[in-house]
């Protein structure tokens, strides 16, 4: 299973978890795994189809975007970053 | 000059050959026409540092006999270079040519009649700007480390930065700026001290509530650095004034708190070509990366758009960690420094994280978006919408 991080304001939707793990073969696999058993996540990051263009998904530090989006693979030792935009300073 | 000494000259004399001042005027033309990369000869002035600053050849670097064994090989690591040594009149750089042949130098010359017959030939020399005593000493722990060194420590000097926002990230980023010597330090914020800043934002203090933070930073600053100019800009960054306030620096640290500022400083930083140095807390969590414009990505090749209000809530409404803002803003100067220097590897590309709970730091490798409306080919900064209606968070 692949391992997903979650940023600090996409904690409080799987439960406080920093770290969950998900099962599936690509991206879009993995987070329809996520979506199933913490749908508030789903909310959160890709209300419509496509992924949000406020929130970076990386596999293995490497933005999805640049790779082949909710088609890259992802496998059982990848690690999946969820980060959306943070704008706190002061 | 005593009889020992006058051997051990002409024992000098005998090995190592000697070039008259005409003779290494013409060489050094000769070398300035070639360019930069057909440098066979290096120019060493092996004099003491209170005669280097009062004037030495142009091109020459400075290696002072007394430590002419331990300092020439960083100065001169090709030992089959020309090397051509001068002092004042020509006794020293012989003695000095030959300690540097036993060191391996293979073509050791002396300036006969040395700095003294060469500005009594009328030939150019400059003078080095040199430090006061009382900045020596407050940097002195700079001026020992090669990389910055007394051209970078002026290189600081003569720097200017702007921090966007005297808070949390400001706060860090400022003290350290200042205490660090860079020359110019502009401020932009319109508010005003408050008690719940004082938790995280220490450039300010109790005596201060009420005060605008821009004049409150300026105080701490002027108390710890009198080097240190700054300029106060008690306004909010708007569309109207932002090209105007970044026109006069080199590098911004972005501190701000809110999605629409950063936007708006991208655009505007891209347009000025302005490297931004961005930094963003949330509880127990900070990011920082450089945005330098048209050689990594920017900001909105990142997020092109903001999250919706319910997932970006500022620090007044998430709360944070009042120490992480502090490591963040350090990291924001340190990249800062480094950029003004032109030394070391930028975050340029990168993204780090640090997770203070976990004590975790993580780099995220960052795209330019070929596609950016902003820097990507089509890209046009000069009008795209900054989402203010949409996410105007308070600060």
């Amino acid at each position: 299973m692949a391992t997903v991080r979650l940023a600090p304001v996409l904690r409080s939707s799987v439960g406080g978890s920093k770290q969950v793990n998900a099962e599936g073969s690509n991206l879009s696999e993995v987070l329809a795994d996520l979506y199933s058993r913490f749908p508030a996540l789903k909310e959160q990051i890709q209300p419509e189809e496509s992924l949000s263009r406020f929130i970076n998904v990386y596999i293995n530090d490497q933005d999805v975007r640049f790779l082949q989006g909710l088609e890259t693979s992802v496998g059982p030792n990848d690690t999946v970053i969820l980060l959306p935009a943070m704008a706190g300073g002061r | 000059m005593g009889e020992a000494s006058r051997e051990i000259m002409r024992q000098a004399r005998r090995q190592v050959p000697e070039w008259s001042t005409p003779q290494v005027n013409e060489a050094m033309a000769h070398q300035h026409e070639a360019g930069r990369e057909n440098q066979e000869l290096v120019l060493v002035d092996v004099r003491e540092k209170h005669e280097w600053n009062e004037g030495h050849i142009p091109g020459a670097v400075h290696v002072p006999r007394g430590y002419l064994e331990l300092q020439v090989e960083e100065a001169v690591p090709d030992k089959d270079k020309t090397v051509v040594l001068y002092c004042a009149g020509g006794v020293r750089s012989l003695m000095a040519g030959a300690t540097l042949q036993q060191m391996g130098y293979k073509n050791v010359v002396s300036m006969a009649g040395g700095f003294g017959a060469w500005k009594g030939n009328g030939y150019s020399f400059v003078q080095p700007r040199t430090m006061s005593e009382a900045q020596a000493k407050r940097y002195s722990r700079h001026l020992l480390v090669p990389e910055v060194g007394e051209e970078g420590q002026f290189k600081l000097l003569d720097s200017r930065v702007l921090l966007i926002g005297a808070g949390g990230l400001g706060s860090p980023a400022a003290y350290y700026l200042a205490a660090a010597g860079v020359g110019t330090i502009g401020i932009i914020d319109a508010d005003v001290v408050d008690d719940s800043n004082l938790q995280r934002q220490i450039l300010h203090n109790t005596q201060r509530i009420g005060q605008y933070k821009a004049e409150s930073a300026r105080e701490t600053i002027e108390a710890l650095n009198p080097d240190v100019k700054v300029i106060t800009h008690i306004e909010r960054l708007d569309e109207s004034n932002v090209a105007r306030i970044i026109a006069d620096y080199d590098v911004i640290l972005d501190g701000t708190d809110n999605f629409p500022t950063r936007y708006l400083l991208n655009d505007a930083a891209l347009i000025a070509n302005k490297p931004v140095v961005h930094g963003s807390v949330f509880r127990f969590e900070g990011q920082l990366t450089v945005f330098k414009p048209y050689e990594g990505p920017c900001y909105r090749c990142l997020y092109p758009e903001p999250p919706p209000m319910a997932l970006a809530p500022s620090c007044a409404e998430a709360g944070v960690l009042g120490v992480l803002p502090g490591i963040i803003g350090i990291l924001q100067a340190t990249e800062t420094i480094k950029l003004l220097l032109g030394i070391g590897d930028p975050l340029v590309g990168r993204m780090m994280t640090y997770d203070a709970l976990a004590g975790e730091f993580n780099e995220l490798r960052l795209f330019r978006d070929p596609k950016c409306a902003a820097c990507g080919e089509n890209g046009h900064p000069e009008n795209l919408p900054t989402y203010a209606d949409v996410c105007a968070i308070p600060a």
